[in-house]
């Protein structure tokens, strides 16, 4: 089993396994193969339509934490034209969870902001999963607020199993820092897109996540919880999570249906990961229609519109 | 029966099931220091317990009639209800956890907002009511504090919140996520209007509650002993696998680490509040 495929995944790549064999094959041999790698290509690519044409939530929330999904960086070094990356809130730490700084995008100055996990072990344990801490946080209002100051549009990226639940975050106000964040967020007098491209994990995604458009990768999820987590209060058990990311309804197309996001962006088949080029080309696109949209907006306008959009949130019935 | 009492002569021993009773509740036991108290003392010192201090939980309802003058008082937003969007179901479906709640609370939600005053002074209340769903908030709590906040901006007046939540209600998902920015959002236009927000965090203020409107009070403070903090000592203690210190996300540990600018004890949560707020605002002492 190749860990770098999900269960669901495994046909698939025990179909690529086999491709890429033949290939190996095919170059030291004078035997015509082609036409059987042509057979099964077609063959993986109608396996990878029909699965990924019916997945369920719990497949989508593996995916959207799946081991080769793209994090922000590898998204930033293909959209933007420039980076230069700020470091610190100026009070404590830089938190490598958080990365952030200006870019260019299509020559337009931005301020970019996102969750970074990190791909193998030392890489993981360096960005701490994804998992801010209040410098984190203050790292982000600190590059906001530098962005407003020089009328820089800001691009969020969530990606985050949820905010770090250590001694060290409580004791420096873990709770504070998000909540700051929400407020000031609300009142940015500058335009604000965001993009879940993995994981929205709870207040910890929402603490970069205000904003005037809330995009969606196809195969990424939002929740107030983890379905892990929401399974091990509700059910009682962690193995429910199936049910509990059902339940939830913590995928890109339910979200949209309530009305609670704005835009889905497709992903390439088999997911983003598969191939992050086109990913990249689709998100690119995504961002700069967005920002046309709401740059054409005057800054009062798109505040008001901004909170009345915030206060819109929730269903309830009286008056 | 034990063998003591078979010894006994019939005249002397008395039934168990014909026991005098005593009134259920009369008599309360201290979590803090297990003293046997009289409940009508209790309740005469706000549920504190009169030797050891220990502050227990109280209603929200309790909390607005322990705060405000006793008159005028009106209810803000008092029938709005949750209506179950994401049509949630676990061992049981959330319509059922909200008749229940009901019920047991004999609260519509888990916040309570009030227009009122404060030793003659306007004011708007708000207070969470932790026996339905743990208090916790989703669309109904999120929407009665801003139009508790916006009755605030609406007649120039101040807002106090007392807190006692566990965070967003998972049953409405992310339809909970958002309310806390969408009482955040509140709360900057009432900040930027001069109006004072006053956050009380009582027992226990946790996650997305505290991560959102508790968190934001132009002045933070606490009861005593209250648990507050974003995530709970238990996912911490699993996550750091180690003992938590003691007193570890209690008040005095806020204190210490800057997250709050007093603790006040319940007993004098009237006269501090309205000494706070008329020197925000302006006004004589009350």
């Amino acid at each position: 089993m190749d860990l770098n495929f999900l269960e669901f995944e495994q046909p698939i790549a025990e179909l690529e396994a086999k491709i890429e064999e033949l290939r190996l094959v095919g170059s030291d041999n004078e035997i015509n193969i082609q036409d059987e790698i042509t057979r099964l290509e077609t063959k993986c690519q109608s396996l990878t339509e029909s699965i990924f044409s019916n997945l369920k939530p719990w497949d989508i929330s593996q995916l959207s934490r799946h081991p080769q999904r793209p994090y922000v960086l590898d998204y930033i070094d293909r959209i933007f034209d420039e980076f230069h990356e700020l470091h610190g809130d100026r009070a404590f730490a830089d938190d490598h969870a958080i990365v952030g700084g200006m870019a260019r995008l299509e020559g337009r100055p931005v301020m970019v902001i996102g969750h970074q996990k990190g791909r193998d072990t030392k890489d993981k344990l360096h960005r701490n999963f994804g998992m801010p801490r209040p410098e984190g946080y203050r790292k982000a209002l600190r590059l906001m607020e530098l962005a407003e100051r020089f009328k820089l549009p800001i691009m969020t990226f969530i990606d985050t199993p949820g905010a770090y639940p250590g001694v060290g975050a409580e004791e420096r106000g873990q709770s504070e820092a998000i909540a700051r964040n929400l407020k000031v967020m609300s009142g940015l007098r500058t335009p604000i897109i965001c993009t879940v491209i993995g994981e929205g994990g709870s207040g910890g995604a929402l603490a970069i996540g205000v904003g005037d458009r809330i995009l969606m990768l196809e195969y990424s999820t939002y929740s107030v919880i983890s379905p892990e987590g929401c399974a091990s209060i509700l059910w009682k058990s962690a193995e429910k999570a199936p049910l509990a990311a059902e339940a939830m309804g913590i995928t890109s197309d339910r979200l949209k249906e309530l009305g609670l996001i704005d835009e889905i962006v497709a992903e390439p088949l088999g997911g983003a990961h598969r191939d992050i080029e086109t990913m990249a080309k689709n998100l690119k696109h995504a961002l700069l229609e967005g920002i046309d949209n709401i740059t054409s907006m005057a800054i009062d306008k798109l505040l008001d519109t901004r909170y009345q959009r915030l206060m819109q949130y929730g269903q309830f019935s009286g008056d | 029966m034990s063998w003591f009492e078979k010894l006994m002569p019939s005249r002397i021993r008395t039934d168990a099931g014909h026991k005098r009773a005593v009134p259920e509740g009369l008599w309360a036991k201290c979590p803090g220091c297990s003293a046997i108290l009289y409940r009508a003392e209790m309740e005469r010192n706000l549920d504190v317990c009169p030797k050891c201090h220990y502050h227990n939980r109280i209603s929200a309802r309790r909390r607005i009639e322990t705060f405000l003058d006793p008159e005028p008082q009106e209810e803000i937003a008092a029938n709005l209800e949750s209506v179950d969007p994401l049509k949630f179901k676990d061992s049981k479906k959330y319509k059922e956890r909200l008749t229940q709640a009901q019920k047991g609370s004999g609260e519509k939600d888990a916040l309570v907002a009030m227009r009122g005053q404060l030793k003659g002074m306007d004011i708007m209340v708000a207070s969470f009511e932790f026996s339905f769903m743990g208090g916790s908030m989703g669309s109904v709590v999120g929407e009665r504090f801003v139009r508790a906040v916006n009755m605030a901006l609406e007649r120039h007046t101040p807002l106090v919140c007392f807190s006692a939540s566990g965070g967003a209600r998972m049953q409405e998902s992310l339809f909970s996520l958002m309310q806390m920015a969408k009482t955040s959002a509140a709360l900057e236009r009432l900040q930027k209007r001069g109006l004072p927000f006053i956050s009380v965090m009582t027992d226990p203020t946790m996650g997305g509650v505290s991560a959102s409107l508790a968190m934001l009070g132009d002045i933070n403070v606490a009861e005593p002993n209250a648990l507050i903090g974003f995530a709970g000592p238990r996912v911490i203690e699993q996550t750091v696998r180690e003992k938590l210190p003691e007193g570890f996300q209690r008040s005095e540990f806020l204190l210490e680490h800057g997250a709050i600018d007093m603790i006040i004890d319940r007993r004098d949560m009237r006269d501090r509040i309205s000494d706070l707020i008329s020197i925000l605002m302006s006004k004589p002492r009350a």
